[in-house]
């Protein structure tokens, strides 16, 4: 182990297993020890192991935002409570630089017979925090909860989202190095989304490391420098987001064809935008108001029996989406027409092409960012879409 | 062990104490007072029933205040061990999510009790100087002996705490353990009452770590005619019994312990 390696290195797993004994009938009183005894003397094996990760291996480097990809159930809470120090891992090593906070769920630790004030103190001191230092930060915690008015209320009356707002700002002043933060996170409205967000990014240009555990694609390829993919416990894929989410992808559909530049796929099935006529390339400058045209045509595919399209904004918010099933259009060729109007505010955008068998999981061919496409300014009105309206003064 | 009182283990330490007396005494009136007086009306009860009317206390000297200083001995003893029996369950939610030793939740429950312990001692010093009990010199080793009952009652507490987690009928046989100890120690009764039937069973009884260190205290603070470990074996080497008991279940409980808090997560 050289000295460098020592200051790039914030965490590395070297052949981590980890196995739960789970018992048929929970051992858990005498009486049933007693029930058990003659089973237990005779073999052992009254409890079934569940192997929830083998053989894991793989670095995160310092200052790196690294992504866990994994389906429920694919054992990636468990990689991350192994990383927390919460359970141990039953063989191999795990090393970590530095100071490690884990946010798995916010506000554990609160209690709701105490006030909020009192709170702040309580789950400061989960996090290292002295009186004194929560006393210097509490006005800037309370200020970034926007809870002014609720601090001396008892916690048991502030709804969920107020204590999620209160945790989540005690949280963020953790002077950890590597911050590990699960999906959980994610809940709660789309306004806290985004500040959440912002302070991950905050925190990332500040050099701190941070481990981001998801199964939204979309945000690992937003956020994330490296991504692996976990699947029934084990390491499946480590590399770039885009092919961690290509490789993920695959494990849920694997009829699919996703390929990593979506050749293949485009090879197949051909998406051309037109306005008025004109074909617009990649990333074409819109209005709103324009009217676009998406013709979709694919090879001969006799399982094709629903087209999809869907809109998401840069930030892969879902804006609106629709298919020829819902719609109950019939596919009759192999080919189709979807057309739109553009009655999007200024910023950035991209249509989302699908082809389904008869069920929505039936995935045959799909195209992420068929097209992407920018709104130019609009003129007296603002936000994400324009929607029917009437004043009267 | 350099950890246990790092800076940070023992900020939570203190916090977590904090909220546990705020919590107690919330919504109560009365709040703080409660902590002293509990053990005035204690007092009041046992003086009425066992000086005035029973009349058990026969030729011991000051019966009351020597009632009220074992009872709140014992009550420390059963606060920190029934405490500690389902803590780290009750805590499961928390130890699932954060990563921070697990002794701290054990420790705090223990330093309540023991913050219980000094507003009674006040109390029980107030009365000792009013009804002018014979303290005796030996009294500087009080806190060697306050020390021995709290190493033990956590030691008990961080066993019983661990076994919890995986048998759950431990807090019943606790509870009726600790029902049947309040019987075998001399809480109530003067000691005198089982020497005098059997020697041998007194013999057992004051080896008992929580007797001895009760029957010190009386000795100490009451009345040096206070039977003791030594004066029942009639040999200061006595003491190692109830000091041995102590240290070989201080080593269990804590190894057994620190052995399984990796697993607390998993098993709760």
């Amino acid at each position: 182990m050289g000295e460098t390696s020592q200051k790039e290195v914030a965490i590395k797993l070297d052949g981590v297993s980890k196995t739960f004994k789970l018992p048929h009938e929970k051992v858990s009183s005498i009486k049933n020890i007693f029930a058990h005894a003659i089973n237990y003397i005779r073999k052992r094996r009254s409890y079934e192991k569940q192997q929830a990760l083998k053989d894991i291996s793989f670095e995160v480097k310092k200052g790196e935002f690294f992504g866990i990809v994994g389906r429920n159930g694919s054992g990636k809470s468990t990689l991350l409570k192994l990383l927390a120090g919460i359970y141990k891992q039953d063989k191999g090593t795990i090393e970590v630089n530095g100071r490690l906070t884990p946010f798995i769920e916010l506000g554990v630790g609160f209690n709701m017979e105490l006030t909020g004030r009192e709170n702040v103190f309580l789950n400061g001191a989960l996090l290292g925090f002295s009186r004194k230092e929560m006393k210097a930060m509490y006005h800037s915690i309370v200020e970034f909860a926007e809870l002014e008015r609720f601090m001396d209320q008892k916690l048991k009356n502030y709804s969920s989202g107020m204590q999620v707002r209160l945790a989540f700002s005690i949280a963020i002043r953790a002077q950890s190095d590597i911050l590990l933060i699960d999906e959980v996170l994610a809940v709660g409205d789309e306004s806290f989304q985004d500040k959440c967000l912002k302070i991950f990014y905050k925190l990332k240009e500040e050099g701190r490391t941070i481990v981001f555990i998801s199964h939204d694609m979309e945000s690992i390829r937003k956020f994330c420098d490296r991504a692996v993919v976990i699947h029934n416990g084990e390491l499946v894929y480590s590399g770039t987001p885009r092919q961690a989410a290509v490789e993920y992808v695959k494990l849920n559909y694997p009829e699919t064809i996703v390929d990593e530049d979506e050749a293949l796929v485009k090879r197949k099935v051909s998406v051309i935008v037109s306005k008025g006529g004109k074909k617009l390339s990649n990333n074409a400058l819109v209005n709103y108001g324009d009217k676009l045209t998406l013709d979709i045509s694919w090879e001969e595919n006799s399982a094709i029996k629903n087209v999809g399209v869907a809109l998401y904004t840069a930030g892969a918010q879902y804006i609106f989406g629709t298919n020829t099933i819902l719609e109950k259009r019939t596919i009759t060729s192999n080919k189709t027409s979807y057309e739109f109007n553009v009655n999007l505010g200024k910023g950035r955008y991209y249509a989302q092409v699908g082809l389904f068998g008869s069920s929505d999981s039936d995935k045959i061919y799909f195209l992420d960012r068929a097209f992407e496409f920018i709104v130019q300014e609009e003129s007296n009105w603002q936000g994400l879409t324009h929607l029917e309206h009437t004043w009267s003064t | 062990m350099k950890h246990v009182f790092s800076k940070k283990n023992r900020i939570l330490l203190a916090e977590l104490v904090r909220t546990d007396f705020k919590v107690r005494y919330q919504n109560s009136v009365l709040g703080y007072l409660w902590t002293l007086l509990r053990p005035l009306f204690l007092f009041a009860i046992l003086y009425v029933v066992f000086v005035k009317i029973l009349k058990t206390g026969g030729t011991v000297p000051h019966f009351g205040v020597y009632l009220l200083l074992g009872i709140v001995l014992w009550n420390y003893f059963v606060e920190v061990t029934t405490g500690s029996i389902g803590i780290i369950v009750a805590k499961g939610d928390i130890l699932r999510k954060v990563n921070f030793p697990r002794y701290i939740i054990v420790l705090a429950g223990s330093f309540s009790a023991l913050i219980n312990l000094a507003f009674n001692a006040i109390v029980i010093g107030i009365f000792l100087i009013l009804a002018k009990t014979q303290i005796s010199p030996s009294v500087v080793f009080l806190p060697l002996l306050i020390i021995e009952l709290f190493v033990f009652s956590l030691s008990l507490g961080f066993l019983l705490s661990a076994l919890f987690v995986k048998f759950r009928d431990l807090g019943f046989i606790w509870e009726v353990g600790i029902q049947g100890a309040f019987f075998a120690i001399p809480i109530m009764y003067a000691f005198s009452f089982v020497t005098s039937k059997s020697l041998l069973l007194g013999k057992i009884l004051i080896s008992n770590p929580v007797a001895q260190i009760i029957q010190d205290a009386r000795y100490m603070l009451i009345s040096t005619k206070s039977e003791t470990i030594i004066s029942v074996f009639g040999s200061a080497w006595a003491l190692l019994i109830p000091l041995t008991i102590v240290v070989v279940m201080g080593i269990i409980s804590v190894l057994y312990f620190k052995r399984q808090s990796p697993y607390f997560a998993e098993n709760i």
